[in-house]
This record gives structure tokens, sequence and C-alpha cells, in this order.
């Protein structure tokens, strides 16, 4: 049964696939009550995305390289489908992310949320902080020496 | 001219043999791997993917392991492996006002909202070898402090707030991609970007270099240099919406320049920009006092004659893989080419001789 969600909330899921670590993603998707099969609409496929930065940081676009990103598109058991899309050229991790966005549409929303989704988000924070805090630690504090002038 | 000769084969598998072997060297040393590559020689990494102009730290692992560290090589088989690649589509443009920030310092304010947060840098270092990096051994945890979470605005914004610094155009127009279209003159500055962010980082120091030393002098400050990660979005066709495809790290310089100002405008600094992918400042600051150089025309100043105004001369020989392909062709047989010069000289040498005598 497919239900009805916001593209925010999609866009919260597939987002944090896309930069999952691709072993820890597998690791945990193992944690799941019987995965359903699916058949392919779309095999995973490598290409490119072209990568744009602006002039100045807020001026017009520019074309700045490209990245790896990895997709598929796949139908589970019940119809819904799902898309995968993901960084680097891991055809496995595309998969995966494309079975769970299909998951989380359905029923089984709460099982991928509570065993995956909430885990992967938890250790992604805490990777952010972890460099955050290195950074914040090298942050120059100026002092003025005070001459004895009066 | 070339003209396809036969022969050579099995002494070109002979030595292609022997390249994989010298590639290995010792073998009682053991194998570098390309997590090793990847994670320890993560400078090198960047400059690959930044003049290879792919952001994928696994597959230029593998090209610098693979050019046995030649990286202009590396950069050539990661050039190779991207036309390959079919165009999924293009990202939406990187905000880099949001990136999560590693270093991030200012030469023109001392206090700027976010601080001057040095990062994981060579400065300050005394550049003396360090031969305790010859043993290995543990390392402690480098020391942390409460992490910022907010972004971190930029530099440039609080003096464009004061309206003394030139705005960038508020654009969504579509650039040209160099990748797609070959560079015509004169190029505009997406153009000129994207050419000198995947350029030679040797030859756009120099160019770099000879403005400061006064061939076209910009006087430029680093109002702000930036190296962190940034989330990179996509929309996605068979959704309606974006989504973020992945996260890349970036080095951002923006340079602050000498003022401009006209009948109509008051005096304004004016700017250069910098964008490379990967921790890669020097390149960075680089781009952006090259990039500035490059703005004469738009920017009403005197073309001085400098080689890095010359935006044919700059964008036509920073990049080191055409470079090295014409450079390096000149190596392979040129056989007939030769004979026939070698035949028009000794022309010319019977010629003059037999001129001689007839004089004498």
């Amino acid at each position: 049964m497919t239900q009805e969600i916001s593209p925010h909330r999609r866009k919260g899921w597939m987002s944090l696939l896309a930069s999952a670590d691709a072993a820890r993603l597998e690791t945990l998707f193992a944690r799941l009550d019987a995965p359903p099969a699916h058949e392919w609409l779309r095999v995973p496929e490598t290409g490119g995305v072209m990568v744009r930065g602006r002039t100045g940081g807020t001026g017009a676009p520019f074309n700045l390289g490209e990245m790896t990103v990895t997709r598929c598109t796949l139908k589970i058991a019940g119809g819904t489908v799902g898309h995968g899309y993901v960084q680097g050229r891991n055809k496995r991790q595309a998969e995966l992310a494309a079975k769970l966005d299909a998951m989380l549409q359905t029923d089984a929303a709460e099982q991928v949320e509570e065993r995956i989704l909430s885990p992967l988000r938890t250790e992604r924070a805490a990777r952010k902080d972890a460099r955050a805090a290195k950074a914040a630690a090298t942050k120059v504090d100026f002092f003025t020496m005070v001459r004895g002038e009066d | 001219m070339y003209v396809a000769v036969k022969g050579g084969e099995r002494a070109i598998d002979n030595a292609h043999a022997w390249l994989a072997e010298e590639r290995r060297g010792d073998t009682s040393v053991a194998e570098l791997s390309l997590a090793q590559i990847r994670e320890q020689l993560k400078l090198a990494v960047n400059r690959v993917m930044a003049e290879g102009s792919l952001f994928d730290p696994d597959l230029a692992a593998l090209a610098i392991k693979q050019s046995r560290g030649d990286l202009i090589e590396a950069i050539f088989l990661i050039r190779a492996y991207r036309t390959t690649l079919p165009r999924f589509g293009n990202s939406r443009p990187v905000e880099t006002a949001d990136m999560a920030c590693d270093r991030r310092v200012s030469a023109t304010f001392k206090d700027v909202p976010g601080g001057q947060v040095l990062g994981p840098t060579f400065d300050y270092t005394h550049r003396l070898l360090d031969f305790k990096l010859a043993a290995e051994g543990e390392l402690p945890e480098a020391p942390t402090a409460p992490p910022r979470r907010e972004p971190t605005p930029h530099v440039t914004s609080f003096l464009r707030d004061e309206d003394i610094i030139q705005t960038e155009p508020d654009s969504d127009a579509t650039p040209r991609d160099i990748t797609r279209e070959p560079v015509a003159f004169p190029a505009d500055r997406a153009t000129r970007l994207q050419t000198l962010t995947r350029g030679d980082e040797g030859f756009i120091l120099g160019m770099a270099y000879s403005t400061q030393r006064g061939y076209a002098r910009n006087h430029a400050f680093v109002g702000e240099l930036r190296i962190g990660t940034v989330a990179v979005e996509m929309e996605i066709p068979e959704l309606g919406f974006a989504i973020e495809i992945g996260e890349i790290e970036l080095t951002e310089c923006e340079t602050v320049n000498q003022f401009t100002g006209s009948k109509t405008e008051p005096p304004q600094f004016t700017r250069g920009y910098g964008l490379v992918f990967g921790q890669t400042e020097r390149k960075a600051i680089a781009m952006a006092l090259v990039d500035r150089a490059l703005r004469w025309r738009e920017l009403g100043e005197d073309n001085v004659g400098a080689a890095a105004q010359d935006e044919e001369f700059v964008l036509s020989h920073c990049d080191n893989i055409q470079a090295t392909g014409f450079l390096e062709h000149i190596k392979l047989p040129h056989y007939v080419d030769f004979q026939s010069e070698l035949e028009l000289v000794r022309k010319l040498r019977r010629e003059a001789t037999a001129a001689q005598e007839a004089a004498e």
C-alpha cells in the first residue's frame, strides 16, 4: 500500500541515503525483517553530474566540474516504485537506496525509519560535529598587548 | 604528419609488462592500497580531482596508483574516464555560504562572525623535515572545542551591506560548458572560471604570481579563504523536486581588489573568485587572482599587455592535458616528416655549395 508522502520528507531520506557509507548501509539493511523482492525498471548505471557554482558565491552560475553518481529505479512487490541516487559508483548502494525509498512509501516505513534512517542520521550528525569540533579548536583568539603608555 | 607504420608490437607489449613491474617496485615492500592513497595522499587526490574535473576520490586514488604518482598522467586518466560517463544532469549551484567549514580565514578583517579558523593547515609549520614521520606511530587525537553548527557568513557580505564592493549579477542563466562546446573568444566569465578551475595548478600559480610582481598588478587581498563540505542538489525529473545527491569538499577564495569608480559610480572594491574541488588552497587563491586580471575589460581597465590579462593566452595554455598531449606527441615517430626536412636541408646545402663554388 502506498501512502501519500510529502516531497520534503522524501527529499530528506533520499539525500541521507545518497551520501551514506555503503558498507554501513549494507549492515543496517540486514537488520530489516524480510525486505521485499523487486523488479528493475532501470538497472543501476553510473554517470556524471555537472556541479555548478556561482561567481563570487552569489552571482551567475558556472560549471565547476563533474561528480560521479549512480542511479536506478525499481518496483517492489505491491507495486511501489523506488528511486535510488547515490554519490559515487556503488551499484549495490543505489539498489538499497531505491528499495528503501520504495519501502518508506509503504507500511514498512516505520521499521526503515527506526532501524536505518535514524541511526544513519545520528551517525552523520556525529561525524559532522566531530569535524566541526576540531575546526572550532583551531579558531584564533586574538588578544591585544597592553602597552605601557598612559 | 603521421604515417601508419607496422612493427614494434612485441616491443610495446614488453615495455608495458616492464612498466607494470616497475610500478609495483620492490615486492618485499608492501603494496599501496587505494584506501591508503585516498586517506594519506589526500592533497594529491584533490589535485587529480580538480584538474581531472571529476569529483571521485576513489577513482583519483586509482589513477595516482596507475600513473606511479605522475599527477598529470593521473589527471589524463580521469579526463579520459569522464568522457565515458553519461551526463545525468546539472546540479543546482552549490551554496558555499552554507559550507561546513574546516578552515576559514580572512586577511582583511580580524574580527569576523565565525572567526578565523585555521583548520588542518601547513601555515605556521616550520618547514623542517619531521623525521618522526619516518617511523610508524600512534597520533594523539586533535583537540576539540564546542562545534559551530550554524552557517558561516561570507566576509564579502559585510562589505556588500556597506555597498563598497562590486556586487555579482543576480542571475540564473545557464552557463556555457567547455566540455560540450569549444571555448570561443572573447570568453564570458563562466567559461573563464570553468577553464581556470580545472587548469594546471603550476600554470595558474605562475600567472597569478606575475600579476603580483607587476604584470597587470591588481592589489589583491584575500578577503576570505574557506575550505569545507557542501551538499550538492540536483533536480530529479522523475520526482519533480531536488534531492541532495552527495557532498563534496571545496576550497573557495574571494579576493578584494583595487577599487574602481566612474562618473556614475562612487569608488568601489572589485573582486576575483576562485572555487576548486577539494582542499586546494594555493590553486584557489591563484585562480581568484587570474580571474580578477582577466576581468579588465568588464571593469573598464586598461589592457597593459600583460600575459595574465590575455584570455586567449591564459585559457588556451592552462590545460595540462591539452598541453601535454601536444608537447609529448613530438616524441612519437615523425620519420616521414623528418625525412622530408632532411631532404630539404641536403638540397639547400648542395645548392649553397654549388653557388659558392661557382662564385670562386
